[in-house]
């Protein structure tokens, strides 16, 4: 398995400044220390409760927002990784050690060499009533990423753009419409077929069918599905639907307050979830069966501030397996007996059921 | 069962630049005493239009073009809703049929507090009730004061208005004390006795610290205790129907369990019945008793909530569920799209994306027929030809 994206240790905070001199006075600790791999070809769900960080993730992956502190590698081979990892146990200051990230920390990338990485790595957003600019032509709104590349000539472009308007199902005739004249799928799959006209290798869709209807978030998942296979794709799926997470992916991170809690397949996740934070958003998820039995979790609160997170496990106060460890001290991400990869004290035993 | 609403063959239609938009299209449907019907469908299906014509809240260009929606206002036999006069209807509207809006956030006036919003519906409603109680708190006060030795006349006048209060809340009189500066403070009581009601109310929907939270504005909540503060507001005035139009849609899956746990224990507690609109059908499984699909402006299938899940029969309801990810279990996705609703495929709506259509289907549309007890489809699959209506 070869992987795409590492992120080492990744932390994008958001300053909180106070009085006429913007003194910084705290933080939102929006991804604060995440480790995650993307393998190639790999479609990754990350699923978590609004304002627990999944956004920013995507966002800081993609050089769009900019990360505090950490690493994210780009096709890095795992012993320069490893490398690095020792160089910056040793000393911080080396020579070597920056020529290395240079070469493969997307972090410390900029102007022509951070273009270029852009035209690799794509967003489709949530909201495709207001991701397309109103004023375009749906023709000029994807030429306009070729032509600010310079990928081609104006005549190549436009079979370039016909072309991508017929893998994600759209004619021709529609290029010369405006975005009002679609209905929301559709739109959708013209900020899918923006995405893919610089010929991209990952895609981080934000909650792409959030805000349309089931059986239009059928279509798109299917179109999603076509794609990554015919087009050698890498996905990052942003969703807060497990069960759209269950159905489409091929691996699942939960995350909450900033941190991943949990790593596995979506079986793993959906049947035998180890974190009892994964566990309350199974059967938090509505799924459409009445004659369905579910054990009782209503979590209680709501998600604190990600500004003054709760010390020791951040999901401690709305747990009800905390122990008192959890309280003061933080559990790291780890492989459990069972293979489980999950960052809890006292995960779930295997006999829970959803 | 008693019937609680009955709307028979509603027509509502949109008059816009473009054209007639037909949003309902002689919908029939029944919503009986003390149970949860689930009205589903996709966007522009006309599930909300039918919720706000059962509360007559269609605007303009919008109009109710026909039918009848019967609903048991006294509790004595059904009254026609599109024919009573509009100060009856305002009387119905918050007191009889109450409605939980989409968005908790623009449901409630950023201007106000949660106080002020949640009393409203009682002070208009449930004036002589609480007049009463005010009276009662009044003359406890005066026996107190009596007994130490201070007597306030004061108090007792107030006490003469809250009794012309209770008599008539609509009288004269009493809207000219409301008008008068210093006068109208005798009526203070009547906001003191609607704020207790409304924090016993904001308990039963477990805010915490009602007490505190009354004083607070919309924007100091989250979504979740916004759309309580929503619910607490439909209940105040024990109404018999409550409209909730996707009240979890905006919220996240964790507070979408509590919202609807929370509706489903109140339902049982106050006896009304619910009219639950979602486009989803996980949230319908679970709170439902009996579900309605909707499609095109049209109802097409109605059953109990166990049938329509396990045993659907419209080849609509069909795709539909199919189209919704389950785990281990790829979703399917329908053909076609959701017509122009300027232009409506005749017959049948659904014959251009149906599987399963017949030359019957472009020109007959199918009535509501029922198949097995309680449970209604509307397709020609399961009906003889003579019945349904050209279009």
């Amino acid at each position: 398995m070869e992987l795409l994206i590492e992120t080492r240790d990744l932390k994008t905070l958001f300053p909180i400044t106070k009085g006429l001199f913007h003194k910084v006075v705290g933080a939102v600790r929006a991804v604060d220390g995440v480790n995650l791999q993307i393998a190639k070809g790999q479609w990754l769900g990350l699923v978590g409760e609004s304002g627990c960080g999944k956004t920013t993730l995507g966002k800081t992956i993609l050089r769009l927002v900019h990360s505090t502190s950490g690493h994210i590698f780009l096709e890095t081979p795992p012993e320069v990784v490893a490398q690095i990892t020792a160089l910056e146990a040793k000393n911080s200051s080396d020579k070597e050690l920056t020529a290395l990230n240079n070469r493969y920390d997307l972090t410390t990338y900029s102007g022509n060499r951070l273009k270029t990485l852009r035209s690799k790595m794509q967003l489709v957003y949530q909201d495709p009533f207001t991701s397309l600019d109103p004023r375009m032509r749906i023709k000029d709104t994807l030429l306009e990423p070729i032509i600010v590349n310079k990928m081609m000539d104006g005549k190549h472009a436009l079979k370039r753009v016909i072309e991508i308007m017929e893998l994600v199902g759209l004619t021709e005739k529609q290029l010369y419409r405006y975005p009002h004249q679609f209905s929301g799928g559709q739109r959708q799959r013209i900020a899918i077929a923006r995405a893919l006209t610089l010929n991209p290798e990952f895609i981080v869709f934000d909650e792409p069918t959030s805000s349309l209807d089931v059986s239009v978030q059928a279509q798109i998942l299917l179109l999603l599905k076509k794609l990554i296979k015919e087009q050698n794709l890498t996905y990052l799926y942003i969703t807060h639907d497990l069960a759209v997470a269950e159905s489409v992916c091929s691996r699942i991170v939960v995350m909450y307050l900033g941190k991943i809690v949990e790593i596995g397949s979506p079986e793993e996740i959906f049947h035998y979830p180890k974190h009892p934070y994964t566990l309350a958003l199974v059967r938090s998820t509505p799924i459409p069966d009445p004659t369905r039995v579910r054990g009782r979790i209503v979590l209680r609160g709501e998600v604190p501030s990600p500004s003054n997170p709760p010390p020791g496990c951040r999901f401690h106060p709305r747990c009800d397996r905390a122990l008192d460890i959890c309280k003061t001290d933080e559990p790291l991400l780890q492989n459990t007996a069972d293979k489980r990869i999950v960052a809890c004290w006292n995960p779930e035993p295997p006999e829970t059921s959803v | 069962m008693a019937e609680l609403v009955r709307i028979n063959n509603l027509n509502v239609r949109f008059h816009t630049y473009e054209g007639v938009v037909q949003a309902l299209d002689g919908v029939n449907l029944t919503i009986f005493q003390e149970e949860t019907l689930g009205l589903v469908g996709e966007t522009g299906s006309g599930k909300t239009v039918t919720g706000l014509s059962i509360l007559r809240l269609i605007m303009p260009p919008g109009k109710i073009e026909g039918g009848e929606i019967f609903f048991d206002v006294h509790g004595n036999g059904l009254v026609d809703l599109l024919k009573i006069s509009e100060p009856e209807m305002r009387d119905v509207r918050g007191s009889q049929i109450a409605m939980v809006f989409q968005e908790p956030g623009s449901a409630l006036n950023p201007v106000f507090t949660i106080g002020d919003q949640l009393t409203e519906g009682i002070m208009l409603h449930r004036r002589r009730e609480i007049a009463g109680l005010a009276i009662d708190t009044l003359d406890r006060r005066l026996a107190d004061e009596k007994t130490a030795g201070f007597f306030k006349p004061g108090l007792v006048t107030t006490r003469q208005v809250l009794r012309i209060v209770k008599a008539n809340p609509k009288s004269r009189l009493v809207r000219f004390i409301q008008r008068t500066p210093l006068a109208r403070r005798t009526l203070n009581g009547l906001r003191a006795e609607a704020d207790k009601i409304a924090i016993a109310m904001m308990r039963e929907v477990e805010i915490p610290d009602a007490a505190r939270i009354m004083k607070h504005y919309p924007h100091e909540l989250s979504g979740g205790m916004k759309q309580r503060v929503v619910i607490a507001m439909a209940l105040c005035n024990n109404s018999k129907l409550i409209i909730a139009d996707e009240p979890t849609t905006s919220l996240d899956v964790t507070i979408q369990v509590q919202i609807v746990e929370l509706l489903k224990k109140l339902k049982l507690e106050f006896k009304s019945s619910l009219l639950y609109i979602t486009h989803n059908l996980g949230v319908a499984a679970e709170i439902c008793d009996r579900v309605a699909v909707m499609y095109a402006g049209n109802i097409y299938e109605v059953a109990g909530v166990v049938d329509i899940f396990k045993n659907p029969l419209h080849p609509y309801t069909q795709v539909l569920m199919a189209a919704v990810p389950k785990p281990g279990e790829e979703p399917r996705a329908i053909g076609g799209s959701v017509p122009d609703a300027l232009a409506l495929p005749s017959g049948c709506r659904f014959h251009p994306r149906c599987s399963q259509a017949m030359d019957i289907c472009s020109q007959i549309c199918p009535k509501l027929a029922e198949i097995a007890p309680g449970h209604y489809v509307a397709c020609h699959l399961f009906q003889g030809e003579q019945s349904g209506t050209a279009h």
